[in-house]
């Protein structure tokens, strides 16, 4: 396990100790700020120049990204690799080090194959990079972004800060998963995320949904989905790709609705103060009904806000190499 | 250098039927003297033995060389360089070229520049036209030629009609189909072995169930059609069962597993190294371990490399992206031993896995002046053909992915060090490799 990330790269959360994870949480605590102020911007990565890399496209986490690394007076080299290197059949090793020679710090990068990040980091070991998802592997800072959501949640509601309580809110903290776990990246850094800050996750889907060897992961499968939402803390969804309702994986999406979506019907099973979140782009009316994902309970804007300083804390502690102790608002 | 003169001095001759101490002495292309304390003839080469293995040259059923149509991965001349090195002394090679070799044409180009190569290149043909699967290739045609393998390999032959037309047609031609199994239903494009390490990763796997239902329906299919079979490239606990039982009720079935699937398991792809991609895929420690519990028990008829050449451009995408397959011929017979137990492994069983049953199945004991190859895996006897091996049990090597005679670098097993290591390749008389080196 890994107990920091400072000065290193950000490819999984399998391999972050609960040290760490609090870590980049209470980092991003202090860029929220930032955020309010009238200009929203620090020094910290002045001078640096960041490549964000998206081979599979990506508009909101590129973003996010993008305003993050701004915002820390990064300099930020966008690249549409998606529509150039990767149709003319050039290889990652060649693009990757097309890009290292123009000067770069740090590479967010999202790719549609698993490990890509891994690789890159093997081919340019100087340059930091961060995985903005990679296939089906991992979307660490999506991970990072919810357990940052729900700990400012339960901090607010406790009157206290998420940096004072650092994992103490997520002990025994009931998280529901749902949907399309097997083919999911967000499932798999959600679950490293909460397990590792203390909380027990179950998870519910069709068995098609669910990965062959479910029984090894550290996670109860629900058997009864409504039983599973009337005693949840969170009630993470996930999107389901059109594809995968095709009668791939299940029927129909309306039977995947009918069986695993939160319906209005089922949000009513909900306990009164469960937290619903969703990594967005979001199928209304598949996995989540509209008025379900409109309704208070829903933490769906706030995910998408925290994006900017859990990433600014992310490529602050990468790529400045520094922690906390010395001040990212200097 | 064809009819030179050679001396095998002092080396440990491993018969099929009992080993001892002595010298091989060759002339004229054939062994003419096996025996204690051989008076060499003025001018002979003379190569020391002491504390080798000496044996039939390796022959392996499963070497991809590329020709034609992927000539910057692997040559048939660079290709049986690898071969030589590795102490084989005859090559299969696989039909899943561009294109395919699937035609009298195709399968007479290849035969015919395998003649200039260093070791003897057979030729296994397409069961299907462009291996395609839908329509049957010329399979008697090229039986006529002196093939005696046909397989799709790279696919199987999906469509169970079809392969049971295939071997119902084959069986009076007395050739060998070989499959390739694995059931793409199930496979589902995946890039490694379905399990704890694909399902962490989030790479689609390829699960075990994909070959073993082909092995499965295949062994009914021949139960059938009476048409021999060869399992190419086993690789889980389960196959090997299956074939076993199979064989034990008097079926005509064959198989093989590759040194890969003996050394190394699904958590090597966890690096996200395309090195690690191969099909069928790298199983679990358990399979790994039953594969070689099988093999020491003389329950596999061979050990077969699977050698495929691929660039390192190809190699350099993402996982998922990158073609299967890794090189295989310069280390795989140390790779064997290391599965067999090491230099205390019986030397019978590994000639036996290497040479005398890869041998067998491909129907190449006896020389085919067709196809202008001469006899392989026999006894160290008078009169046999002189396609030998000097195998050191002892020596061991760090590999070196730029230092292979093969055109590619795709070993998965750059750095590590191998125990054991054949000294010298005799081909057809004439002394090709000696200590590392081609002559």
């Amino acid at each position: 396990m890994i107990d920091s990330i400072a000065g290193g790269n950000l490819v999984s959360l399998a391999t972050l100790s609960q040290r760490a994870i609090v870590e980049v949480l209470d980092t991003a605590e202090s860029f929220v700020e930032v955020n309010s102020r009238a200009v929203k911007k620090v020094p910290a990565l002045k001078g640096k120049v960041i490549a964000s890399l998206f081979f599979e496209e990506s508009t909101r986490t590129r973003l996010s990204f993008e305003t993050a690394a701004k915002r820390l007076s990064a300099d930020v080299l966008s690249l549409a690799v998606a529509s150039s290197s990767v149709k003319k059949g050039e290889s990652l090793r060649d693009t990757i080090n097309t890009i290292d020679a123009l000067g770069i710090d740090a590479v967010v990068m999202r790719h549609s194959s698993s490990g890509a990040p891994v690789q890159v980091s093997r081919y340019v070991p100087h340059v930091r990079v961060i995985n903005a998802g990679d296939g089906q592997h991992q979307h660490p800072t999506q991970g990072l972004l919810d357990a940052f959501t729900v700990r400012q949640v339960l901090a607010a509601r406790a009157g206290t800060s998420g940096r004072e309580s650092g994992s103490e809110l997520f002990a025994g903290l009931k998280v529901l998963i749902v949907g399309d776990i097997r083919h999911s990246r967000v499932a798999r850094s959600d679950i490293e995320v909460y397990t590792r800050l203390g909380a027990h996750v179950t998870v519910a889907a069709p068995g098609t949904l669910l990965p062959s060897d479910i029984a090894q992961w550290p996670v109860t499968v629900a058997t009864n989905f409504d039983e599973a939402l009337a005693t949840a803390d969170v009630v993470g969804l996930l999107r389901l790709q059109k594809e995968r309702g095709s009668g791939a994986f299940v029927p129909s999406l309306g039977e995947f609705t009918s069986t695993y979506g939160l319906t209005a019907r089922r949000a009513k099973l909900l306990r009164p103060e469960a937290i619903i979140m969703h990594p967005g782009p979001m199928n209304r009316g598949v996995e989540i009904d509209s008025q379900v994902a409109d309704s208070s309970a829903a933490v769906i804007e706030q995910q998408v806000r925290n994006g900017v300083p859990v990433r600014m804390a992310v490529l602050y502690l990468t790529t400045a190499g520094a922690t906390l102790e010395s001040d990212p608002n200097d | 250098m064809t009819n030179s003169t050679l001396v095998i001095r002092g080396g440990l001759i491993v018969g099929p039927l009992e080993s001892f101490v002595g010298d091989v002495l060759i002339a004229d292309g054939r062994i003419v003297e096996v025996g204690p304390g051989i008076t060499a003839p003025s001018g002979a080469v003379e190569i020391d033995a002491a504390g080798c293995w000496v044996g039939p040259g390796f022959v392996d059923l499963h070497t991809h060389l590329r020709e034609p149509g992927k000539e910057s991965a692997e040559t048939i001349e660079t290709g049986a360089f690898a071969a030589a090195l590795g102490g084989y002394s005859a090559v299969v090679a696989m039909p899943n070229t561009e294109p395919a070799l699937d035609s009298v044409a195709m399968v007479g180009y290849v035969l015919e520049r395998g003649k200039s190569a260093a070791v003897d290149v057979a030729v296994a043909g397409a069961i299907t036209v462009g291996r395609q699967g839908s329509q049957m290739a010329p399979i008697a045609k090229l039986a006529a030629l002196g093939v005696r393998l046909f397989t799709d390999d790279g696919n199987g032959v999906q469509d169970a009609g079809l392969m049971r037309r295939a071997l119902t047609y084959a069986q009076p031609l007395g050739v060998t189909l070989a499959q390739h199994c694995e059931d793409e239903s199930l496979a589902q494009g995946g890039s490694m072995h379905e399990g704890a390490s694909s399902s962490k990763l989030g790479l689609t796997g390829r699960p075990a169930i994909a070959e073993e239902l082909m092995v499965m329906r295949d062994i009914e299919l021949v139960r059938l059609t009476g048409c021999s079979m060869h399992f190419l490239h086993l690789s889980t606990e389960r196959s090997i069962a299956l074939v076993i039982e199979a064989r034990a009720q008097g079926l005509p079935v064959t198989c093989e597993v590759a040194p890969h699937h003996l050394t190394l398991d699904e958590t090597a792809c966890e690096t996200f190294d395309p090195e690690f991609k191969v099909h069928p895929p790298l199983r679990t420690a358990s399979d790994v371990a039953a594969l070689r519990a099988a093999l020491r028990a003389g329950a596999i008829d061979a050990v077969a490399t699977d050698h495929a050449p691929h660039t390192p451009e190809s190699k350099d995408m993402a996982f998922d992206e990158a073609p299967p397959g890794m090189l295989g011929l310069e280390q795989a017979a140390g790779l064997t031993l290391e599965a067999l137990g090491g230099a205390g492994a019986d030397p019978q069983v590994f000639f036996n896995v290497l040479s005398r049953g890869p041998a067998r199945v491909a129907q190449l004991r006896e020389q085919d002046v067709r196809v202008g190859h001469s006899a392989h895996g026999g006894a160290v006897t008078v009169g046999e053909d002189a396609n030998l091996v000097v195998f050191d049990p002892n020596a061991s090597y760090v590999v070196d992915r730029d230092s292979l005679a093969s055109r590619a670098r795709n070993t998965p097993y750059h750095g590590r060090t191998i125990h054991g290591r054949a000294r010298a390749t005799v081909v057809r008389g004439r002394l090709i490799q000696l200590e590392g080196i081609i002559q």
